[in-house]
């Protein structure tokens, strides 16, 4: 017989002074020298808790409830739920069970997933071997592989890097929600609709859990009608699975230095925009695949397009920039409008519709950016971690693949008493190590430019495959690359005609986003002042420029100056801005549970 | 006092809706599901009487797919204490709807009945209203203000109509649709969905409560509105009463 762990409710009561008051359960809401806020990452403009803040909450954050699982998971995206479902496997085959909980602050299982997509099943073979049979939304194989050199009006052929044969074109929005039945009929919990807000820590600086946010706080911070206190999942460990620039993997990185540990360079970005199209019957090839590089990016940039056939007239096509790019007046969304005009790329979309669009940075750091992912009381997963197989683009199955191993080595933390250090060996031990260590110097040697980084890459591909004996470095962090904006002239772009490129707000209500509106603005300036001194002076505002949802923008104010505003109703949770922003003074937080982007096809 | 409340399962409000390419009906597959929000309003106007000691149970019931289930678990959830679905896969219109819900009334014996005024997908405001005819019940609909009077039974209920609002004072037992300016629904919170669990949810088919799903209406086609098309400046007065005697032909 197993042995069932039962959940305890029960309600906290530790009193929130100011003073080094240590709760009955064990830890201590002000120790926390990295700004994790014992106050919910909700509510009011950031400010020291010595300062008391803009409103007090700190005397109800005392009566949250708190439940235990064994494992707490931060995200239901494809490491999460990987991890989750490997986990209840063990659970079934050792016949030792644990209780598994996953948080989304997607409004449904894949809400918030977007990825280009050419799936490479090698995780999920290993994870669900019967998953033909399962009717898993994984059924276009790839039937034809392009890679396309793109000037103004041409197209050039050029011999194809990737290897897609036994891949397959998905929606990994699609595949996500199927995990997520898989992970339920396991017995696992998922949540949607709940964001963690913050990391709970014990009295020796673990990690213990996380908090969910309070939910209906109004603009000015005050509480509405609908008031609700979040809770707190505590958990004997805690995965953190929040993609790309997680919000709180990236306060976990810095508080435990984790790249600093194993001497990791910083991590670097691209961000990618997508939208999904139903074509005409006759133009539609199920499986086949194009790359495109070259225009509209110049020779500085780095960055390409994708566009995949699905099934059902269904095709993804999306623009990648690197987040290094230095002109300020580049605009993503903007670039992608420009691509879809090329007359190859053109002749295929016209007369279909687009379905759906969104956008999300992902990681390009490779080998040499993974952190060291293990911190007291939890590790990190999938691209919170950074697992992307650039040179590939595909992370989706790196990621599974960590999760399943995250699984692996929280079962034998919590069933043989082991430290949760193992993951660090399991993850050394895998493929995930030997494929990302053959792929590492491929994105770096664009340090030098386009064309020798496509020298240096063909020379990779074809002769050494990993094998030199050094490891190329990144250049400088994405937020430092970019250069002032009197170096450079404004870029003209075309105007949005309404059948292959629209403007922004057609496109976001393409997206499904949503948040209630009267909650606080959840990007946080970290210095009020420095958009207006800073950002628009000497860089001309790139905010404005790169957000994909035009959350930013920068308005004459009564007495016509230009001041920053946030719209942050339209964020599409693609972390953009807490990358590039040139002095870090954005800060992304997660807002009230459940808002944000509706993807479903992506 | 029990109170029974009808939730519908629809499109989410946020989601970009698209007429499927065989123009039969309305894209749902993939497509995000949430109660109807007019159902959240009606669902937490009988809460909020419950939870004044005004009414002793309230009863969320839904009619639908299998996956109604879901929808009433966030009615479990926000507080409903049991909930009762009624399963039927494709086909479903206001008066079935009326029907099955009279024949629950006739095995439940609610003091009220509140429903949304109307469904986000269909828009029919229809099924409030139906039901109370069938039952012979007095009605209350748009309602932006519920009293309730226990000892006189009685429930006086402020109306939205075009010219402002109507008071009406009604009987109980009797039917109260809900407009959006009656209250803030609540939000589910974790520990309550996780407790909603194990709350009950009482199974019926249509055939159970003798209850045959018929419709007189079919459905011929579902397009999208025609594209609005770009104005025209006229030039003078006499090149528009041209315009509308000989191209608009309204004069």
């Amino acid at each position: 017989m197993g042995r069932l762990l039962s959940r305890i409710i029960c309600v906290s009561r530790s009193r929130a002074s100011r003073s080094r008051f240590v709760s009955p359960n064990g830890y201590s809401p002000f120790r926390d020298p990295g700004h994790v806020s014992r106050v919910s990452g909700s509510g009011f403009l950031r400010a020291p808790w010595f300062l008391g803040g803009a409103k007090s909450f700190s005397s109800e954050t005392d009566r949250r409830e708190s439940i235990e699982y064994d494992v707490v998971i931060v995200g239901a995206g494809p490491a999460g739920l990987s991890a989750a479902i490997r986990l209840k496997h063990l659970c079934r085959e050792r016949d030792f069970d644990l209780s598994v909980c996953v948080v989304e602050k997607g409004p449904q299982v894949g809400a918030h997933v977007l990825s280009g997509n050419v799936f490479e099943p090698r995780a999920l073979n290993e994870l669900l071997p019967d998953w033909r049979n399962e009717e898993a939304p994984v059924d276009v194989p790839v039937s034809s592989d392009k890679f396309w050199y793109l000037t103004k009006d041409r197209a050039f052929a050029l011999p194809c890097p990737f290897d897609n044969r036994g891949n397959y074109v998905i929606s990994l929005s699609q595949l996500t929600r199927w995990m997520g039945v898989k992970a339920e009929e396991l017995g696992v919990e998922i949540y949607p609709g709940f964001a963690a807000g913050e990391v709970l820590y014990d009295s020796n600086d673990n990690v213990v859990g996380i908090g969910t946010n309070d939910m209906g706080i109004s603009k000015d911070g005050s509480k509405k009608e609908t008031f609700q206190h979040g809770v707190e999942l505590k958990g004997k460990l805690t995965l953190l699975a929040e993609g790309c620039r997680g919000s709180l993997s990236e306060k976990i990185i810095s508080k435990y230095n984790l790249r600093g540990k194993v001497q990791a360079q910083h991590q670097t970005y691209a961000l990618g925009i997508k939208e999904v199209w139903e074509i005409d019957e006759n133009k539609h090839e199920p499986g086949a695949v194009l790359h495109t590089l070259g225009w509209p990016l110049d020779h500085k940039t780095y960055g390409g397009s994708f566009l995949y056939h699905m099934k059902d007239r269904q095709v993804s096509i999306g623009l990648v920039i690197a987040l290094n790019y230095q002109n300020p007046y580049l605009n993503p969304y903007e670039e992608f409008q420009k691509f879809k005009q090329h007359p190859a790329i053109k002749s295929l979309l016209e007369g279909g519709t687009v379905i759906q669009y969104g956008a999300r940075t992902l990681n390009e750091g490779g080998f040499q950016s993974i952190p060291y992912p293990v911190f007291p009381g939890g590790a990190l997963v999938g691209c919170s971690a950074g697992f992307l197989n650039v040179p590939k683009i595909k992370g989706t199955h790196t990621a599974m693949k960590s999760g399943m191993l995250a699984a692996e080595a929280a079962f034998s933390v919590l069933s043989e008493g082991s430290s949760i250090e193992v993951y660090w060996d399991f993850l050394r031990q895998s493929w995930i190590w030997e494929e990302l260590k053959k792929a590492r110097n491929y994105r770096p040697a664009f340090e030098y430019g386009l064309l020798p980084g496509l020298a240096i890459s063909g020379l990779e591909h074809y002769l050494f495959k990993g094998r030199l004996p050094f490891t190329l470095k990144h250049g400088k962090p994405d937020h430092e690359a970019t250069n002032e904006a009197k170096l450079h002239t404004p870029i003209e772009y075309p105007r949005a005609d309404g059948i292959l490129s629209f403007d922004v707000a057609m496109s976001l209500h393409r997206s499904n986003t949503n948040h209630e509106h009267d909650q606080p603005a959840h990007l946080r300036l970290r210095d009020p002042t420095i958009p207006e001194l800073v950002n628009l002076t000497v860089y001309a505002g790139p905010e404005s420029r790169y957000c994909p949802a035009r959350v930013y923008e920068y308005v004459p104010d009564a007495k016509g100056e230009l001041k920053l505003q946030i719209n942050a109703q339209n964020c599409l949770h693609c972390k953009a801005c807490d990358i590039k922003d040139p002095k870090q003074n954005i800060e992304w937080t997660v807002p009230e549970g459940g808002g944000g982007p509706g993807y479903s096809v992506m | 006092m029990k109170i029974m409340v009808a939730v519908k399962r629809v499109v989410d409000y946020a989601v970009k809706i698209r007429v499927k390419p065989d123009k039969t009906g309305v894209e749902t597959q993939n497509v995000k599901m949430s109660m109807n929000p007019f159902c959240e309003i009606a669902l937490e106007e009988a809460l909020r009487i419950r939870e004044s000691g005004l009414a002793s149970e309230v009863v969320a019931v839904s009619v639908g797919p299998a996956q109604c289930v879901d929808t009433l678990r966030t009615g479990l959830a926000m507080g409903a204490d049991r909930g009762i679905h009624v399963e039927f896969k494709d086909g479903l219109n206001p008066l079935s709807v009326a029907k099955v819900l009279r024949a629950l009334v006739e095995a439940e014996k609610p003091g009220l009945l509140i429903l949304g005024k109307q469904a986000i997908d269909d828009d029919c405001n229809q099924t409030g209203q139906m039901l109370a005819g069938l039952l012979k019940w007095p009605q209350g609909t748009f309602a932006s203000k519920v009293t309730l009077d226990k000892e006189k039974r009685v429930a006086t209920v402020d109306r939205e109509v075009d010219g402002g609002i109507e008071t009406v004072l009604l009987d109980l037992p009797a039917v109260i649709t809900t407009d959006l300016r009656l209250n803030q629904p609540r939000y589910a919170t974790l520990p309550n969905i996780m407790k909603a669990k194990s709350k009950v949810i009482k199974k019926y088919t249509p055939e159970d409560l003798n209850v045959e799903i018929k419709s007189d209406l079919e459905v011929l086609q579902v397009t999208e509105p025609p594209k609005r098309k770009a104005g025209v400046v006229v030039s003078s007065v006499n090149e528009l009463i041209d315009k509308l005697k000989n191209e608009a032909r309204v004069i």
